[in-house]
Parts: structure tokens; C-alpha cells; sequence
């Protein structure tokens, strides 16, 4: 389990958030870098402990051993004071270091610094000014810079998630840090809400809500909580996808027919048409370029994935194995893409390479569904069941590392991971 | 498999977030009348197919009872189930959608949402396309027997609303349906 959600009380601007936190770690990268994280000087004023965010962060990644610093002493915090024997003889390959210090009007310097132990060189070295609250993400910040400099790819630690959460005849749309912490309540409902996505820069989310007795899309405002209705055509509106510029979003349709794949303008108003069959047409998805549009139609007579020209045209099927194949999603980099295949009724995560046509199984659940990958690529965030109850999944995109999180009670569903952060 | 335990008590939270609490008001009601209905609509509508279910036909009634809520009416059956995979209309079903059909060509004033669902198994947006089609298919067929287009808004629930919870064969076959709900119910 990676993460245990808080149950949150009522509205996050009011009710602080409370979260208590278990990770489930299964399986893991073929080789596992270990790294020391040490406790940072004065580290202790701040409330949270920064080297035990960073040391949590890069043991979920599945990609490194932590190393015990127990017994060192004294506990190094700049490079002059690095004994590097004392690391090379616990099996630390690299090492992170650091301090908290107090500045001016209450803010706190925080330094840190990531040694290679072999080679006794700094790998990388940064110092934050931070008020006491941005002590977790700082944290998570660190852990990505960790994650950049030993992997070759920028860490996603200091992300956020999105999730609808059903507790009763309740739902809650929430979001949380990519650890779980931090879960805040966005909007909440006695009808389902479904289909959550972040707006490329992070700060909206568009949505699929049932509370006025049919799918309708909105698009709310993270900071202020300002929501108003994208979609709400004539039948039902619903799978918002937004285009990488974050000026356009796909929506589907049925006001003329079938559900079939509109565009519409983010501030809303007239919708024009891209998908053109009397199938269904949905679950629209861009690619990072904007170039096209995965989509599910079952114009061939059964669910497949097909791709077209993001301002229309010809689709093109990209799936032919089985008989039901769905959610399709892009990777970061568009290389590939993810979606749900149904085989022998079980529903599982796989991975085509267009390059290479190859598909990549990744889930073994009984019912995978709901992909949605982190901004760097590396994993994928899905929905899943335990035991009866939803849960959220994550998996490598190799499919070597898996988490399981779950939530305290209630059901957990419909995850998207949010993009990169720009700045604090 | 590791497992690393955490238990953390967040006491801020680094981004204010505000949140939206949103009030189940249901569609808007119109204000209008009670439904009173006259007197040669109360009688349920034969069945347009000849070889349906025979329809009983109600002794007697009070002139003023809604033969949308009369339990001896035809009209007072709302759902239509549909088979794994399928959004036809089942011949045993047609009586019930035919009689409606004629209340709305009788009654041009009132209208109807179709509102279609689908098994919990597969995408869910997927499913709410299906359960789409499911309702499109009540809706088409109405419009057949004399509806209007504009009396009728179809729409779906997908998965999302299961009439029983479970997750079995009899669960499923009673949540692959269409529901029939007029304006103001």
C-alpha cells in the first residue's frame, strides 16, 4: 500500500489536511542503486523531516536501497566533513547531505548536496528559502533532483494527483501530492463525478459530474474553486481531454447521435465536430505534440484504439489482438501509449511502442483500469480493486515496479496524475 | 515486497485550495400544474405489437389518477432491460415503450429523459457511450410510435448509477437498462 488517505473533513480551507501514509512497495528494478540519505542539520525545526520525505520519495520510485546512516557520527552535513569510508563501507554509492537553517522573517535555508561516494565528487548541490509549510515539497523537490541526476529522467515527487473518492452516496473529488499527502477536497457530490484531467499547467481540472441528472463537463479553478459547465449540450457530455496548449479541449457528444468527439474552447461555447462515425467514438487523448488523437471507437464492431489527426480526418486502428481494447493514453514523450485490454475477463494495463509495434503487458489485477502516466513518463497511475474496493495502482512503465494505495474507507477511483510543477 | 509504514499528521497544507460543495438539487422543477389528467388518457394504450404480453386492463380508476404512477398501468414501468453487449430492444419490452410512446404523441406538452446504464464491467466512459446507445435505441423507437425528437432527451449513466448492487449475472442483467423519467419526476 503506498498510501492510506486521510478522510477529509469538509473543506480543505477550513480543516487542515490529515494524512496517514502506507506504502506497498512490490516488486522492483533490476538493480537497485544505494543511496544514504543522512538526517540534515537542524532539520528538526522544520515540520516535517526533509531527509526522511526524500528517503521515502526514492524508495517508492523501486529504483534504490536506502542505506542506514545509523551510527555515523558525526553526522556530515557539508562535503569538507564527509568520511567517505563510512559510507563506501555500508554499501553507499551516493549520498545526500544536508542543513536547515534559520533566516530572516521565520523563512528557513535549506541546503543539500548529492556526493558520489566512489568518486568523493559532488553530483549536484542546491539551496532553497522556504517558509516552514513548503518544508514537503521542498523534500520532494530534492528527491527529483536526486532522481534526475542518478536515472537520467527528472523525478516526479513533486506532483500532485487527482482522484475521485466514494464514500457512501458520497463522492469527492480530491487532490493530493503524488506521496498522498496533503489530500484536499475539490468538489463534492451525491452524484457520481467521473473523468477527472489537469489542465497542462496544473492549476484547473476538468471533470464529468452527474449531480444535475445527467454527464455534464466542468472545468474548475484549483485556487479559488471557481467552476463553470464546459459542456452541457442537449444528450450526454463527457471524457474531457485537453489539448498540450490548454486553450482546447476533445469533449464527447451525443447531441447529433452517437458519442462521437467534439473540440471545444476551453472558456467554452460552440463545439465542432472531429470524430465522424455512426459508432462511439470516445475517450479522446492528445498527443504531447498536439498533432493527434488517440481515441476508443467500436466502428469495426468491437472496442479498439484508433488515432487521428487532432483537427479531424482519417482514423487510423492501432489494435487488432482481442476483442476489447481501451483508454488509450500517450506517453510523455509520444513514443507510446497505454490502454486497457479485456482478456479471459480480466482487465490489464499494456504498453505498444510505436516504433516498434511491440506491446508490453504491465498489470495482472482482476480489474486495471483508468492509465494515466506520470508527467516524466516512468510510471502509470491506475485504478484497481482490493478485496472488492477500489484502490489506486501505480506501475513502472516496464511493469517492474508496482505500489498499491489504498484509502481508509471508501472507494478510490478515476486517478490522473497532474503535470510538472513550474516554480514553488 | 517492502513495506514501509508512515504515519504523518499534515497540519498545512502548502497551496490554499478551496472547495465546491455541490447541493443535490435534481433537474429544475417547472412550475406547472399537478398531473391531472383527463379522462380518455388514463386508459393504458394497447400494445402496438400483436404478439406482446397481454396488458390488463385496470376495472376502474378515479378520473384523476396519473397513469404514470397507477401501478396498474403500463406506464407505470419505467425500465427496459437489455442483453450483455446488446442496446436492442427486447420484444417483451416493446409494449412498454410503445405505450409511452403514445402518451407522449397524446400528450405533446410533456416530455422524457431516457436514461441508459450499463454493467459495472469495462471502461467507464465507454460504458456511458453504451448505455448512451442503450437509451438512444428507447428514444429512436419512440419516435418510430410518434414521439418528437424534442419530447425526448437521451442520456447516460454508464455505469455509474447500478440499480443493485453486486457482482454477479443477476446484478449485471439488472443494471443493463434504460429508465424512462418524464419532466418533474
Amino acid at each position: 500500500m503506498w498510501l492510506l488517505l486521510a478522510i477529509i473533513l469538509g473543506w480543505c480551507t477550513i480543516v487542515p489536511a490529515r494524512a496517514a501514509l502506507t506504502i506497498d512497495i512490490i516488486g522492483a528494478g533490476d538493480r537497485q542503486l544505494p543511496v544514504a540519505v543522512a538526517p540534515m542539520q537542524g532539520e528538526a525545526r522544520l515540520p516535517h523531516r526533509i531527509s526522511e520525505i526524500v528517503a521515502a520519495d526514492l524508495t517508492r520510485a523501486g529504483l534504490f536501497r536506502m542505506v542506514d546512516p545509523g551510527g555515523v557520527m558525526p553526522m556530515p552535513s557539508e562535503p569538507g566533513e564527509v568520511r567517505y569510508g563510512d559510507w563506501s563501507s555500508r554499501g553507499a554509492e551516493a549520498l545526500v547531505i544536508g542543513s536547515v537553517t534559520p533566516g530572516a522573517d521565520g523563512r528557513f535555508e535549506v541546503r543539500f548536496r548529492l556526493m558520489d561516494v566512489a568518486k568523493q565528487v559532488q553530483l549536484a548541490g542546491f539551496s532553497y528559502t522556504i517558509a516552514p509549510a513548503q518544508a514537503r515539497n521542498t523534500a520532494h523537490r530534492i528527491a527529483d533532483v536526486i532522481y534526475e541526476k542518478l536515472i537520467g529522467v527528472p523525478g516526479a515527487f513533486a506532483t500532485r494527483i487527482t482522484y475521485v473518492v466514494k464514500r457512501g452516496t458520497r463522492y469527492e473529488l480530491q487532490v493530493a501530492d503524488a506521496d498522498g499527502f496533503g489530500a484536499q477536497t475539490v468538489v463534492s457530490s451525491d452524484e457520481p463525478i467521473i473523468s477527472p484531467t489537469w489542465s497542462p499547467e496544473g492549476n484547473r481540472i476538468a471533470y464529468v459530474s452527474f449531480e444535475q441528472r445527467k454527464p455534464i463537463v466542468y472545468i474548475q479553478t484549483l485556487s479559488t474553486g471557481q467552476r463553470r459547465v464546459l459542456a452541457n449540450f442537449r444528450g450526454s457530455n463527457s471524457s474531457p481531454a485537453w489539448a498540450p496548449d490548454g486553450r482546447r479541449l476533445a469533449v464527447v457528444l451525443t447531441r447529433d447521435g452517437s458519442s462521437q468527439i467534439y473540440s471545444i474552447s476551453a472558456e467554452g461555447g460552440a463545439a465542432t465536430r472531429l470524430s465522424n462515425s455512426s459508432s462511439i467514438d470516445t475517450e479522446p487523448n492528445f498527443s504531447p505534440d498536439g498533432q493527434w488523437i488517440l481515441f476508443t471507437s467500436d466502428r469495426g464492431g468491437s472496442p479498439q484504439i484508433y488515432r487521428m489527426p487532432a483537427s479531424g480526418g482519417a482514423p487510423e486502428r492501432l489494435t487488432f489482438d482481442g476483442t476489447y481494447n481501451v483508454s488509450p493514453r500517450y506517453s510523455p514523450d509520444g513514443k507510446s501509449f497505454v490502454y486497457v485490454q479485456r482478456s479471459g475477463g480480466r482487465f490489464n494495463l499494456m504498453r505498444r511502442e510505436f516504433a516498434s509495434r511491440q506491446t508490453i503487458p504491465l498489470t495482472d489485477g482482476l480489474v486495471d483500469e483508468s492509465p494515466s502516466f506520470a508527467p516524466n513518463g516512468r510510471m502509470i497511475l491506475y485504478a484497481s480493486q482490493q478485496g472488492g474496493r477500489g484502490i489506486l495502482a501505480a506501475v513502472s512503465s516496464d511493469g517492474r515496479v508496482k505500489q498499491r494505495i489504498t484509502i481508509q474507507s471508501g472507494d478510490v477511483r478515476e486517478p490522473a496524475w497532474g503535470p510538472m510543477q513550474k516554480g514553488f | 515486497m517492502r513495506r514501509v509504514l508512515l504515519s504523518v499528521l499534515v497540519a498545512s497544507v502548502l497551496a490554499g485550495c478551496a472547495s465546491t460543495d455541490v447541493k443535490d438539487e435534481g433537474a429544475p422543477v417547472e412550475d406547472r400544474k399537478p398531473d391531472v389528467v383527463t379522462a380518455p388518457t388514463t386508459k393504458p394504450a394497447p400494445p402496438k405489437q400483436p404478439t406482446g404480453p397481454v396488458v390488463k386492463q385496470v376495472e376502474s380508476k378515479p378520473v384523476s389518477a396519473n397513469p404514470l404512477k397507477d401501478p396498474g398501468s403500463i406506464l407505470s414501468q419505467r425500465t427496459i432491460y437489455f442483453d450483455y453487449d446488446s442496446s436492442a430492444v427486447k420484444e417483451e419490452f416493446k409494449p412498454v415503450i410503445s405505450a409511452h410512446a403514445k402518451f407522449l404523441t397524446d400528450n405533446r406538452g410533456r416530455k422524457v429523459t431516457i436514461q441508459g446504464n450499463t454493467d459495472e464491467r469495462g471502461s467507464r466512459e465507454y460504458n456511458l457511450a453504451l448505455g448512451q446507445r442503450r437509451a438512444d435505441s428507447v428514444k429512436k423507437m419512440m419516435m418510430l410510435l410518434g414521439a418528437t425528437d424534442s419530447q425526448i432527451e437521451s442520456v447516460s449513466f454508464g455505469e455509474e448509477k447500478p440499480a443493485v448492487m453486486g457482482t454477479d449475472d443477476a446484478a449485471f442483467s439488472k443494471n443493463r437498462r434504460a429508465e424512462i423519467v418524464y419532466d418533474g419526476e
